[in-house]
């Protein structure tokens, strides 16, 4: 991925094919809940139990929480730290980086166990890069169409549209 | 960076706001955070020290509404202005699709707006960036002491790139919508032609 300036397109079906494999991965982890979010802190996908959880925030920290560790493995001379855990009195956090671009979140209680979390995670994670290798392949291939559709969809954009935006705000 | 899902048809930009330490940036947000409808807005997170100084950022994510179909959020950020930070901001600043710069008008204070322009500039330069390729805004805070340096001033030493600006009292909100809206707008019209 070039940095800066290049956007993160995700098309139905790959969209399709990432709630799969998380769903996979919640289930044969024995997770609550399993998030995918990008370095940017914005939430591309999750799973599970989310219904009670403030899933933007968790996103935002998260990225927070992997590029303060990033920072810190510069210092110490490491690529990165790819693995996090937290652990709580009744629920985990494994976090993870997979493909060296996206954040997998796993929530988990003593129902499973770190084992079994890390186990499934590693299956999930080669899934997941090679679904993202495919985006990002198809990024490229069909960054021209994407784009000139989104930019059809957007061009009609006018700043009147803008401020109404505003105005309900 | 900004992520747009076709699928769910959304659309996520980051807005960076940036400036010396006791600008007024965290202020900004918290204002627009009050004012904002509750259906609009998410949490106002906070990273900050006991004394209340940005630690490592603040984040409040906004839902501006559907524009052809697409529901745009903005997520807004605060980095630290405090000198020592500098390692945070460059993490924050990563993947921004607009900045707004907050400088505090206080004659005092011109020396750290400067240093801290210079420093954004610096860590845009880093990741292979500039203030001329990114929307930005300015935004003159704190009009409401007494011992403020003129726009013209301000103007002369913050604007070379005449860019939109706006006076403001982040305390009282005048200026914090304004300002918000104008970098929106600027990140918007971006995505419409980026490449
Ligand atoms: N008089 C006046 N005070 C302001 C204004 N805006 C902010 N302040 C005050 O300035 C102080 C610092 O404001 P913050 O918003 O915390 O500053 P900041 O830029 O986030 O500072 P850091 O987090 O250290 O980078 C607070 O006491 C604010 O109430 C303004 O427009 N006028
Ligand atoms: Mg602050």
């Amino acid at each position: 991925m070039p940095p800066g300036g290049s956007n993160l397109i995700i098309l139905d079906e790959d969209f399709k094919r990432i709630n799969a494999s998380l769903t996979r991965l919640n289930q044969e982890a024995r997770g609550k809940a399993v998030f995918l979010i990008d370095k940017n802190g914005q939430l591309i996908a999750s799973q599970g139990e989310t219904a009670g959880l403030d899933t933007t925030s968790l996103a935002s920290l998260t990225a927070g929480n992997i590029a303060a560790t990033g920072g810190l493995a510069q210092i110490l001379g490491e690529k990165e730290f790819s693995v996090l855990f937290h652990e709580g009195e009744r629920d985990h956090l494994h976090i993870s980086i997979v493909a060296q671009r996206v954040i997998l979140v796993v929530i988990f209680d003593n129902r499973s166990s770190l084992g079994l979390v890390r186990l499934r995670v590693k299956k999930a994670s080669e899934d997941l890069t090679r679904i993202f290798a495919d985006i990002l392949k198809k990024l490229e291939r069909e960054a021209g169409k994407a784009r000139a559709l989104f930019t059809t969809q957007f061009a009609e954009i006018t700043d009147e549209d803008i401020d109404n935006l505003f105005a309900k705000g | 960076m900004s992520f747009i899902n076709y699928s769910a048809r959304e659309i996520n930009c980051k807005i960076v706001y940036y400036g010396p330490g006791l600008c007024g940036k965290t202020t900004n947000l918290q204002h627009i955070y009050k004012k904002v409808d509750p259906a609009a807005k998410g949490k106002l997170i906070s990273l900050a020290t006991e004394t209340e100084r940005t630690l490592f950022f603040d984040f409040m994510p906004l839902h501006l509404g559907e524009i052809r179909g697409f529901k745009v959020r903005l997520h807004l950020y605060t980095v630290p202005g405090q000198v020592f930070y500098d390692a945070s901001r460059k993490l924050i600043l990563k993947g921004a699709d607009g900045i707004v710069f907050v400088a505090d008008s206080q004659l005092e204070r011109m020396e750290s707006n400067i240093e801290s322009l210079q420093n954004l500039e610096q860590n845009l330069g880093e990741q292979g960036l500039s203030l001329e390729k990114l929307p930005f805004v300015l935004q003159y805070n704190k009009r409401d002491l007494p011992n403020v340096v003129s726009v013209e001033d301000l103007q002369r030493a913050l604007n070379s790139r005449t860019v939109p600006w706006y006076e403001a009292t982040a305390t009282t909100g005048v200026g914090v919508f304004e300002t918000l809206k104008a970098i929106a707008k600027l990140v918007l019209q971006e995505l419409k032609k980026k490449e």
